[in-house]
């Protein structure tokens, strides 16, 4: 069983990383929510064997019981994933309302660095009368 | 069991709360926040003389006992890590009002300022590192919304690569305590060592880079700080100097807990991170001589200066842990001030950009002296308090013959130096631009929580002998085992 929830985390954080270094900001935002996802059943792992009751009716032995504690990790993990994820879906929202574009934008500073032209010898050669027109 | 030491986490919550009822009166809002700051402080004071005394001081949150309950422990590092984040908080507060702006306009400032505390205050004074997960959440979605309050275009680009990567470091976190708890059967900070002695070494050293790793990319180590300088420019000025002063700190307070807890002999560990901190240090300072912005150049510093502690923490001795402690108390002072002067420099110009600011230092002396002190302090020029941090760290790396660290970091520092006299001579010098808003004055509170600052800093440089021994005795409760063996 545990075999199955391992391969199940494996899969579910390949998918979310490969969707996670997509350039769409939805793409990315379901990538990081498979990704939680994988987290959690990491931590339901954790609990150890399943199968095992979860409720102290006094009947059996106490050491037998579940582990309760990787649950209440999850408890709290899958609340605060949601909230955040929430915040990031926002965040996305105001994005497309501000530039009808879902995809993450380029840092202006960035760019601005990568065309100044004095910054690579060898490219300020070529580029320069290209950049110097685009300011133009 | 001494229960007020959970206060300085449960206070701010109870004034976010008071502070969301009051709403609809910003003076309210003020005196709450003010007030709790204020109280907070007297708090950190006591426990910094409590830890000082007792060592370590715990209370269980519930009444559950430590394995299970939420656990708070408070030692001299965390006592003297909230002291100087709570001091931060109240300035940069006084700063915020001063300037209205985001402040005045928006209901959840102060609230969500007030939640940024508590998540602050309980990473320090958390017992179990499920907490501090817990803690760093609490921490980050404070800092989403103020990093995104206002709803410009710059911010939410800036804001959805910060959450995005924030989420991603905190999901590993995630991962990385299931994996541990299976492994140890605990995530209690003081049962860890004993239940990771039983593990083979190589899983041992696997789970202490995994958490380095999530906490590096909060601290913005080398290879994981990119968001860093993208995202901090684009706050308010009073938010930016909250994050780039204190929350990257939060992470390598963390990663000085996870070392020390799981890994204080783990040497081959300490010369990944000593390589990790000559690299951060060095790409650091090469992205802020190539910006023209104040706030960006001084979010490159942020990652530079990262590297210092780093530096210290990676020698794995008390003299460099020490000084790692004394690096981080100082340089959070300074580092807020400069984002706080770069702000007043903004508010004075216009811009913070270095091609269309002039001759502040004719129109604006007393800025230029606040600029001027807790810059040259940043690139370590005696006798102000980077130099004895930077003191410090070097003694701390002959000591342990790390030649080269010790050679980057004096590089470094003169890089350092040479950027922030291009912000000198780039907004200070010449003669100043016509321009209309340079006759107004500036409020007087912005002004005056600057100049605590660059004052508070002073005096650490004044009072460094016993700082450093405060730091020195951190250490050597963080490393028993070290510091029972050193001369």
């Amino acid at each position: 069983m545990t075999t199955v929830f391992a391969a199940l985390a494996g899969a579910l954080f390949a998918t979310g990383t490969y969707l996670v270094l997509q350039r769409e900001l939805t793409r990315i935002l379901i990538g990081l929510a498979l990704l939680s996802h994988g987290a959690n059943v990491v931590l339901l792992v954790a609990a150890g064997e399943p199968g095992r009751p979860a409720f102290l009716d006094g009947r059996d032995d106490p050491s037998a019981f579940l582990d309760p504690l990787p649950q209440a990790f999850a408890l709290t993990a899958i609340v605060i994933t949601f909230g955040v994820t929430c915040f990031l879906l926002a965040l996305a929202y105001r994005s497309w309302v501000l530039t009808q574009d879902d995809t993450v934008q380029d840092d202006p500073e960035d760019v601005r660095v990568r065309q100044e032209p004095d910054a690579d010898i060898e490219r300020s050669g070529a580029d320069q009368p290209t950049i110097e027109a685009q300011d133009r | 069991m001494t229960p007020w030491i959970a206060l300085p986490a449960v206070l701010p919550l109870l004034a976010a709360a008071a502070s969301v009822l009051v709403g609809r009166s910003r003076t309210a809002q003020r005196i709450i926040g003010l007030g709790t700051l204020t109280a907070l402080l007297g708090l950190a004071v006591r426990l910094l003389i409590e830890t000082d005394r007792n060592d370590v001081m715990t209370t269980q949150a519930g009444g559950w006992v430590a394995p299970l309950g939420i656990t708070f422990v408070a030692d001299r590092l965390s006592a003297i890590m909230l002291l100087v984040a709570i001091g931060m908080f109240l300035a940069v507060l006084v700063y915020a009002i001063g300037q209205g702006d985001e402040e005045a306009r928006h209901v959840g400032f102060h609230p969500v300022y007030l939640t940024l505390v508590a998540g602050v205050c309980m990473a320090f004074l958390t017992g179990d590192l499920f907490n501090l997960f817990v803690a760093f959440e609490v921490l980050l979605v404070s800092s989403y919304v103020l990093l995104t309050l206002g709803g410009r275009l710059a911010q939410v680009r800036a804001g959805t690569t910060y959450v995005v990567i924030s989420l991603l470091a905190s999901i590993t976190f995630l991962m990385s305590l299931g994996l541990l708890y299976r492994a140890t059967g605990t995530v209690n900070l003081a049962d860890l060592p004993a239940a990771m002695e039983a593990l083979d070494p190589e899983l041992r050293r696997v789970f202490l880079l995994l958490f380095l790793g999530v906490f590096g990319i909060k601290a913005a180590i080398f290879p994981l700080f990119f968001w860093l300088p993208d995202s901090y420019p684009n706050a308010p000025t009073a938010i930016t100097a909250v994050f780039a002063g204190l929350l990257t700190k939060v992470g390598v307070y963390a990663m000085i807990r996870i070392q020390t807890t799981i890994g204080p002999d783990d040497t081959v560990v300490g010369t990944v991170l000593l390589v990790v901190a000559a690299l951060t240090m060095v790409i650091g300072v090469f992205g802020a001589i190539s910006q023209q912005e104040i706030k960006r150049i001084l979010s490159f510093h942020a990652v530079s200066q990262i590297g210092y502690m780093v530096f210290g923490l990676g020698l794995l001795t008390v003299a460099g842990l020490a000084a790692a402690i004394l690096y981080i108390a100082q340089y959070i002072v300074v580092k807020t001030t400069l984002f706080l002067t770069g702000g007043l420099v903004e508010r004075a110009s216009g811009t913070g950009h270095l091609d269309r600011v002039d001759g502040m230092l004719r129109t604006r002396p007393l800025l230029g002296m606040l600029f001027l002190l807790p810059a040259l302090s940043l690139a370590g020029v005696p006798p102000l308090s980077g130099f004895v941090g930077k003191f410090a760290l070097v003694d701390a790396g002959v000591s342990s013959k790390s030649w080269v660290l010790v050679g980057v970091s004096l590089a470094v520092s003169i890089m350092t130096l040479l950027s922030m006299n291009k912000i000198w001579a780039g907004a200070f010098m010449g003669e100043p631009t016509a321009n209309a808003e340079a006759t107004s004055p500036l409020p007087t509170a912005m002004v005056v929580a600057t100049g605590v600052l660059v004052a508070v800093s002073i005096g650490i440089a004044l009072g460094a002998g016993p700082i450093y021994a405060y730091a020195e005795r951190a250490a050597e409760t963080l490393l028993p085992l070290a510091g029972s063996s050193a001369p």
